[in-house]
């Protein structure tokens, strides 16, 4: 028996088969080699956003398993629980099984079936008329959408700049965090040196995006006995793990990151070489209070930075290698005063009232903790430095004889995200990798490709100029650099819908898709004709302010006239959303379909090479459905939008798949970047090849390039690296990216708030943009806990997904919602003895908001001042598949019911969108609730309850009994 | 453990059966009760019946009882199969002896010897069940020197008191078999309470700890692997309230054991006919009152599993 | 055969790792999805959709509180067949459907022969029996025999389907009855525990407990921070350190 070169994540030897695999002689007459599958597709998982390599076994036509590819390097072959429950997905009851076009009032779940051909004629005739005249009237988001790179395009061809994914309620104070501070971000775009850390610190993190990669990470830090700390309010899932838990009172990160800045600074632990070469640490500000050009660099004519070279003494090009920048101090240069960056860093983090005392209680950390917290990390990045023999070379062409790490490394997710601070938290922890000298070394967070980018990124957000049969002059979603940048119009209007980009939500890299519904219906700032949403749920669980959200989708006018006209929707499931549409578009599974993970928005790469990957049909869909984006792309073609048509105007594409092999952004460079040329030699740009899905296909699904080890680390900086990165186009220029301390970009709006500029903010918003747009990153509370009464309202209250469920539909699920089908609220024992409440009470959860009603169930490992549930797991009566009588419609309770959308009326009167006032983030953590019994007559079920949907047609009721697999095992033994 | 009403009555009816069936066999056999047509049908109707009814309703508790054939095949290992066998083999000397005294008012020699071996195949028979549940490790209050015993005092109370009641009945009351029962009915009561006390004070090493493998501390049940019931709480997650428990305890000592003895006390005093009134509502009410003992037996009955699920 | 063999020539199981599980139920499903098809077929889900949805599964995943002096930590707990070396589930089985096989030490139900008693699961301390109420038969852990000798596998894939899908690293497979073998080694190296040893059950398949945070990691050793002394404070320290 010989083995091969072990493969995959799961490879030690007390993981292998046995030695010797063939069955022993038992005579049992056990069959200890059924047949598995006929065939075995490799393709992408989309259980999740992770995007794991799994092998599908089609047994009898049927999926009979699936499993993780061990060569993926997503997933190096492991699956998790939502991926092996994929076949549930597929085979759930609650699919759509035609196109719906509503006949009942919206809400109600009364449809009839209709053919395709009129599905695409009632949505061409309506676009048409809206892209003749008016395009922003046309309102385009998509949820766990994975395409954005054609959905977005899409609409700018269309010309709306109404067009964002569901990052804006997810993910973007992260992006934008990491984008304007480092050139990368954490998500699933960068990761921890798993290989190489000694010190992993967590915040805020449960399963999510990446959830494979953390877990193969988590397993080999734990095999290795390096430490984890995790910095979290529940002490659940990964944080179960850690070697040291912080149970921190939530929407505190910034102030504890601070006070480990504050204590690392005051012992002189910081990296000063690393801040010169890789940071704007050097580079001096102007100091001109009142000044136009207060805060900004000062640069010279060409319009580089300067820093002050302390031996010449004389201001030189920061970005000169040859400079000895100060980094302290305070000069004059042309009679104006300028200080370097790093000296705005310590006057203000050495301020006591970032000392661990000063935190300490707000932070509900010890101030001890935090010290111990700081000397360890020190310890580890200034004493366990280690170093690869690895010679590389700096973009400036210094030779560097090994690779020096400061193995600290650390990750942040929804934790840090979902808070109306959560911007500059997210800033204040890349503060302190950078101050650490810990971004892209070995041992610390390193970039997966395409990042680093130039801080931030180049493309602004198109959308200043929507005109009729018009496409936008370039993509919807962008990056801005000062006010100039901003999509509002001369009164200070926001431009899109969704007030993206306007001076509510300035750097709102992801648009804002949790206030479409809000403001659609108001008309604020104007009303739509028609919203059209993709694999999202926001009649229920997507949406803050479920109840009110529902009544506005269905509020209509005196007229009778829905307030929000028209509604086209695409899903694969019965979910809580597809009966507000009127025109209902099935999708279908991943199994299904094409799609491609593409370097042009989410690709699969790590940190040590690019790679991106695709889906391909593995099983015929058994019902009237048809991928979205095929849909997509039709409909193009049919409203003639350019690019998805050829001159003599007919479709350019024919479906998904033809696009993802043909289409081209720019010459050479399309959704693809494996196996390109004529004859799949290139990588990255090359000509079209017609062969390149079937070449995906021969490789398991995915096209990965390994970077040569000069390449992996210091990418920021590294000349070979950068210059690859240039040959892909990942970014324009093979520049260094220099990280961001201090971000000028955001002063440009504190300037126009200060009545500098062309573009200055309306009088009643100045206050807010010069609090929140600081240069440098700060910590305020967030705004609920700000606002309510705290003597009202004395608890957070927060949610996740359980890792069987994250990114997942999983309430359908057969196997997943056995898991959890009923949500409990945890309650710490202390503030449940305080409060008189036992386990299992059943209790009201109230907010500024709303209540909602629920069953506590008691745990120590929560911040006492904190109470979460299991997000998701409430259902509507009659969606998702689900009988009347399920755990989820009548135990299970929606936290969202109760969490605002909007913050409570300034002192002009105005409400803004729930949300980080920087990136328009929506702030889902910041609630603060009472809880308290509720009366015997109370217990045993949810509220608030709604009115139960109607079902689809055609759609059979659930069945009693699944029995799924006794057929493979009939076949098999039929044919024995 | 999940009182399933299938168990609980064929634990008691067979208990009560072979019981009776041992008596007669032994009495029967050698002459001390004698022959009498309608006693005898009467009487070997109702211990057979009862066994028979037993072990029909035990079937009801099987997932595949057309298969339940099988259970005679592993006397070698296992109790259950040990009780199939037992119960099987003792209806071969049971229906000879019952055939002869009856049918053919026959008593002595080789109808004694199948009446003693009916009357040794009940006693195995009995003992077996009763081993069933005492070698059950995962069941501390099952696991105990006092279950097999139990087994034997509660079908020999059972018996003789059904036996009494029968004889009472037929207007041929012997005043041994009513002492009898009343004795065996109070050790049955002793045993119990015995019992009870054994269980509720015993110190089962076996916890939340050992069970998880953490040690030392507390270990407490944060989240079920699925937050719906499945089958190990359905069948060993059952959960009486103490003081359900309580109440029930006290129904089966009033109604197996003090009642019973009142009532088998005043048949002592009573003339003829209410005394055999008394001595058959005796046996009636003791056998509900240990229907709701052995309800209790498995109420109370805790499985190491539950230690999983925090209860 | 109900009787059990007086030798087994290996003993097959898991070692589990509660220091690694974060509980992430992939374990879980990885298996249910393959024995729902494999050797025990199929795992009957009553009421899937429904108020009361039970099913079956061989592997489930809990999760405690556990409190010491120390301090409190969460665990998260696979739980499952433990193969036993003198499991009464067998000995009990009174039609031989339930069997230790002699070769791996495996514990298997043979279907045909099973007339769904539940005794079995009563016998077994540890909840590793499920009844499957639609087919009227008891169904258990198999340890995937149908993979780990299937000729029809690519050979690096003969393991349990929980040890392949587990992403942390928290599963291994071997035999535990080779005191050389990589599982017996672990086990030794990070004390592998029984669970309820006091059964007498002897239990194959191992718990590595959570080690003690202490034991933890380099940075234990950090002395205290202390600030810097230099003129000026910390910005004199960073003007020394540039112009050294």
């Amino acid at each position: 028996m010989s083995h091969g070169a072990p493969r995959g994540a799961n490879c030690a030897p007390s993981q292998r088969p046995l030695a010797d695999t063939r069955a022993p002689d038992e005579g049992d007459g056990v069959d200890t080699s059924p047949s598995v599958s006929d065939r075995i597709a490799k393709t992408t998982c989309y259980m999740c956003a992770c995007r794991c390599g799994i092998d599908v076994h089609i047994k009898d036509g049927k999926v009979r398993y699936i499993n993780g590819n061990k060569d993926h390097p997503v997933n190096r072959g492991v699956i998790c629980g939502k991926g092996s429950s994929g076949i549930m997905q597929h085979y759930s009851p609650a699919r759509l099984k035609k196109p719906l076009l509503r006949t009942g009032p919206r809400g109600s779940g009364e449809f009839r079936e209709i053919e395709w051909e009129e599905a695409f004629s009632i949505a061409t005739e309506r676009l048409s008329a809206i892209r003749r005249t008016d395009p922003k009237k046309l309102a385009f988001f998509t949820g766990r959408d994975q395409s954005q790179s054609l959905t977005g395009w899409w609409a700018s061809q269309f010309g709306t700049p109404n067009f964002a994914a569901h990052g804006g309620f997810c993910s973007v104070n992260m992006a934008a965090g990491g984008l304007y501070t480092i050139g990368g971000s954490f998500w699933e775009f960068g990761e921890p040196d798993w290989d190489n850390t000694k010190y992993f610190m967590l915040f805020g993190v449960a399963e999510d995006h990446d959830s494979n990669p953390i877990k193969i990470g988590l397993g080999k830090l734990k095999a290795r006995g390096a430490k984890v700390v995790s910095i979290n309010p529940c002490r659940t899932g990964y944080n179960a793990i850690a070697d040291d838990w912080i149970g921190i009172r939530p929407g505190t990160d910034g102030l504890f990151v601070f006070a480990l800045i504050h204590e690392l600074m005051k012992a002189g632990r910081v990296d000063l070489d690393y801040l010169l070469r890789y940071t704007n640490a050097h580079t001096l500000v102007i100091q001109e209070p009142g000044a136009a050009d207060d805060g900004l660099f000062v640069r010279d004519d060409k319009g580089n930075p300067l820093a002050w070279d302390r031996v010449a003494k004389t201001p030189i090009n920061a970005a000169d290698p040859n400079a000895k920048p100060a980094l302290t101090g305070s000069f004059t240069i042309d009679g104006r005063r300028c200080v370097p960056v790093f000296q705005l860093v310590a006057d203000r983090y050495l301020d006591e009232s970032y000392s661990p005392d000063a935190v300490a209680e707000r932070c509900g950390i010890p101030a001890d903790t935090i010290r111990r917290i700081t000397a360890e990390l020190a310890h580890v990045a200034f004493e366990q430095t280690i170093e690869l023999p690895v010679a590389w070379t700096d973009w400036a062409g210094r030779r560097h004889e090994t690779i020096k790490g400061r193995p600290v490394s650390m990750h942040a997710m929804r934790g840090i995200s979902a808070h109306s601070n959560g911007f500059h938290s997210c800033r204040a922890i890349h503060l302190l990798q950078v101050l650490l000298g810990t971004v892209d070394v070995p041992g610390g967070f390193r970039f997966k490709p395409p990042y680093p980018r130039p801080t931030p990124p180049g493309p602004k957000p198109a959308g200043k100029n929507v005109q009729p049969m018009t496409p936008l002059e370039g993509m919807p979603l962008g990056f801005v650099c000062g006010p100039d940048d901003l999509l509002v119009d001369e009164a200070g209007t926001p431009i899109r819908i969704d007030k993206a980009y306007s001076w509510d939500a300035p750097l709102a890299a992801h648009g804002l898709m949790h206030t479409v519904i809000r403001n659609a219906w108001a008309g604020d700032p104007y009303r739509i004709d028609t919203l059209m949403m993709y694999m999202s749920n926001m009649a229920w669980n997507s949406s803050m302010n479920t109840v009110e959200t529902i009544a506005m989708l269905t509020d209509a006018d005196e007229a009778g006239n829905y307030k929000i006209p028209f509604i086209i929707y695409s899903d694969a499931y019965y979910s809580e959303t597809v009966p507000f549409a009127d025109l209902v578009l099935p999708d279908t599974t991943y199994l299904e379909r094409h799609d491609c993970i593409s370097l042009l928005d989410r690709p699969i790469s790590h940190a040590d090479g690019p790679g991106d990957a695709i889906r391909h049909p593995v099983v015929e869909p058994d019902r009237d459905v048809r991928p979205f984006q095929s849909v997509l792309i039709e409909l193009g073609a049919r409203l003639g939008l350019p690019g998805f048509v050829d001159d003599d105007g007919s479709a350019k594409y024919r479906g998904y798949a033809d696009y993802i092999v043909n289409h081209e952004r720019t010459p050479g460079i399309g959704p693809l970047a494996g196996w390109r040329g004529k004859d799949g030699t290139a990588i990255g740009s090359g000509a079209v090849n017609p062969d390149q899905l079937q070449r995906y296909i021969d490789n398991g699904g995915f096209w990965h390039h390994d970077f040569s080890a000069d390449q992996r680390y210091y990418k920021m900086a590294n000349r070979s690296y950068l210059g690859f990165a240039e040959q892909m186009g990942f970014i324009p220029k093979a520049e260094p990216i220099v990280f961001q301390l201090y971000s000028e970009p955001m002063q440009r709006f504190r300037l126009a708030a200060r009545g500098h500029g062309r573009v200055q903010p309306p009088e009643a918003e100045r206050s807010r943009i010069e609090t929140y747009m600081d240069p440098l990153p700060f910590w305020y509370a967030p705004f609920e806990e700000a606002a309510v009464d705290l003597q009202k309202y004395p608890l957070h209250a927060l949610t996740q997904r359980p890792m069987h469920m994250y990114h997942s539909w999983g309430s359908q699920n057969a196997w997943l919602r056995q898991i959890t089908s009923q949500n409990r609220l945890f309650v710490h024992h202390q503030t449940a003895a305080g409060l008189g409440l036992a386990d299992d009470d059943w209790v009201w959860i109230e907010s500024i908001n709303g209540r909602v009603k629920g069953q506590i169930k008691l745990v120590d490992g929560v911040n006492a001042d904190t109470v979460w549930t299991w997000n998701a797991i409430g259902k509507r009566r009659g969606s998702w598949g689900l009988k009347d009588d399920a755990a989820e419609s009548n135990r299970g309770f929606l936290l969202n019911h109760i969490i605002g959308d909007q913050t409570s009326a300034d002192a002009n009167g105005k409400r803004y969108s729930n949300s980080d006032p920087v990136t328009g983030q929506a702030a889902w953590f910041d609630l603060r609730v009472r809880i308290a019994k509720c009366m015997a007559q109370e217990a045993g079920f949810t509220e608030p309850q709604f009115e139960r949907f109607h079902q689809p047609p055609r759609f059979e009721p659930a069945p009693d009994k699944l029995s799924f697999g006794v057929e493979f095992r009939r076949n098999r033994e039929a044919t024995e | 453990m999940h009182p399933a009403f299938s168990v609980v009555f064929f634990t008691t009816a067979t208990g009560a059966g072979y019981g009776l069936l041992a008596l007669l066999g032994v009495l029967g056999g050698l002459g001390f009760i004698p022959p009498d047509f309608w006693l005898g049908l009467i009487g070997m109707g109702l211990a057979l019946g009862l066994i028979a009814a037993g072990l029909l309703s035990s079937t009801g508790h099987l997932g595949r009882p057309e298969r339940a054939w099988r259970a005679f095949s592993q006397w070698r290992s296992s109790w259950l199969s040990r009780e199939g066998v037992a119960s099987v083999l003792t209806f071969i000397p049971a229906g000879l002896f019952g055939i002869s005294w009856v049918f053919f008012a026959r008593t002595g020699s080789w109808v004694a010897i199948a009446g003693l071996l009916a009357a040794i195949g009940a006693v195995v028979t009995v003992c077996t069940t009763g081993m069933i549940y005492a070698s059950l490790k995962p069941i501390a209050q099952w696991h105990s020197r006092y279950t097999l015993p139990g087994y034997l005092i509660f079908s020999a109370m059972t018996g003789s008191t059904l036996l009494n009641a029968l004889l009472q009945g037929f207007g041929v009351g012997m005043r041994t078999v009513l002492v009898a029962s009343l004795l065996v009915t109070l050790l049955g009561w002793g045993w119990k309470l015995a019992t009870w006390r054994y269980n509720d004070r015993q110190e089962i090493p076996t916890n939340a700890n050992t069970a998880t493998g953490l040690a030392g501390g507390t270990v407490r049940s944060l989240e079920w692997p699925h937050t719906e019931e499945n089958y190990l709480l359905k069948e060993m997650g059952f959960r009486i309230a103490r003081k359900h428990g309580a109440k029930l305890r006290l129904i089966t000592q009033v109604s197996a054991f003090a009642l019973p003895v009142l009532l088998l006390a005043a048949a002592f005093v009573l003339p003829k006919p209410f005394a055999a009134v008394v001595c058959v509502l005796a046996a009636t009410v003791q056998f509900a009152g240990m229907l709701v003992e052995r309800w209790l037996f498995f109420a109370e009955a805790k499985h190491t599993v539950t230690l999983y699920y925090g209860r | 055969m109900t009787c059990l063999p007086a030798h087994t020539d290996k003993r097959l199981g898991l070692v589990i790792d509660l220091d690694t599980c974060v509980g992430c139920q992939a374990c879980v499903t990885a298996c249910k999805e393959w024995n729902t098809g494999g050797h025990m077929a199929p795992l009957t889900d009553i009421d899937p959709y429904g108020g009361n949805v039970d099913g079956v599964w061989f592997n489930r995943v809990h999760s405690y509180e556990h409190t010491t002096e120390m301090g409190g930590r969460t665990v998260n707990f696979p739980r499952s067949c433990l193969h036993c070396e003198t499991p009464a589930c067998v000995t009990v089985c009174p039609t031989g459907a339930s069997y230790k096989r002699a070769s791996d030490g495996i514990v298997l139900i043979d279907e045909d022969k099973c007339i769904g008693c539940k005794l079995c699961s009563w016998a077994c301390p540890y909840g590793a029996r499920e009844f499957d109420t639609d087919v009227g038969v008891m169904k258990k852990c198999t340890l995937c025999v149908d993979r780990i000798y299937n000729d029809n596998l690519a050979e690096e894939d003969r393991v349990p389907a929980c040890v392949a899908a587990c992403p942390t690293s928290a599963r291994h497979f071997g035999d535990l009855g080779d005191p050389s073998s990589a599982v017996s080694q672990l086990v030794a190296e990070r004390g592998g525990v029984d669970l309820m040893p006091e059964m007498g059950y002897h239990p194959t398949n191992k718990y590595l407990p959570p080690r003690a945070h202490t034991q933890r990691a380099a940075s234990v050793a950090a002395p205290a921070l202390e600030p810097v002394r230099a003129e000026g404070g910390f910005l004199g320290w960073v003007d020394r350190m540039l112009s050294n």
